[in-house]
């Protein structure tokens, strides 16, 4: 598996750390069960950090859509910090720039949760 | 010019392995990091298709990988020899009803990242996908 994920909490906000390659495959799958576990658990304020994330195609793109959707539907907020320039890419061209909110800095993204 | 051919099997290790080649073969063009980088992964996009979609991971089924390099262009075809499908059916990953789908969007990433791109395909005949990289401009 290509991709490693951990999860910490800061506050009432869960932090899930990636780090390597989310493409299709186990490391997608990965990254989908995780973010699933996590809202299992009765978290409401997910964020990702994608800063060590090396490189993502479309089907990790799909995974993150379909975590922020598990998320909002389970009434809560999902969002991004530690996007590299060529995920920032990835994210203007599918025009998904417009649905997630991404910060730079993670003290910043825990404050903006409601 | 130099060619490439190979025949993979349908599996993700073949998307890995395609993406590695063409890599491999564009170093050649004076593209940048990113650029380069975006020409793998339009690749591996297409690859996927093909492995997924087109031959849906049939041991059967192969993909077959061609790669010309001159020296101022790579020009890599993807073929598979799954059912084709019309391309107008697909759904506009852009459009505001589809953005939060899970998946459509490799195509769009591939047209995105490579100079030229066509693609055939008819039901029953299999698709092929042709990507045209050009040398960076001085």
């Amino acid at each position: 598996m290509s991709v490693k994920l951990t999860s910490r909490q800061v506050g009432d906000v869960a932090v899930i750390d990636a780090a390597g390659r989310i493409t299709l495959g186990e490391a997608a799958s990965h990254f989908r069960e995780t973010i699933r576990d996590v809202v299992n658990k009765g978290n409401k304020k997910v964020l990702l950090n994608l800063s060590d994330v090396s490189y993502i195609d479309s089907s990790g793109i799909g995974e993150m859509v379909s975590g922020f959707t598990t998320v909002t539907n389970s009434g809560g907020q999902l969002k991004l910090i530690g996007l590299s320039k060529r995920v920032k890419d990835l994210l203007q061209i599918t025009k998904l720039y417009t649905v997630f909110e991404v910060f730079d800095d993670e003290a910043e993204a825990v404050r903006s949760f409601a | 010019m130099d060619e490439t051919h190979e025949t993979l099997n349908s599996e993700l290790e073949s998307v890995d392995k395609a993406e590695e080649l063409a890599l491999r073969k564009a170093q050649s063009l004076g593209l940048d990091e990113d650029e380069l980088a975006h020409f793998g992964m339009a690749v591996r996009e297409c690859m996927v298709n093909a492995v997924v979609h087109g031959n849906r991971y049939s041991q059967d089924k192969k993909v077959h990988l061609d790669i010309e390099r001159s020296p101022e262009r790579v020009v890599v075809t993807i073929r598979d020899e799954g059912s084709g499908f019309d391309p107008d059916s697909l759904p506009d990953p852009l459009a505001p009803e589809n953005l939060m789908r899970q998946s459509g969007r490799g195509l769009l990433l591939t047209r995105t990242f490579v100079d030229e791109f066509s693609l055939n395909s008819r039901p029953g005949a299999g698709t092929e996908v042709r990507l045209v990289k050009h040398r960076a401009v001085a």
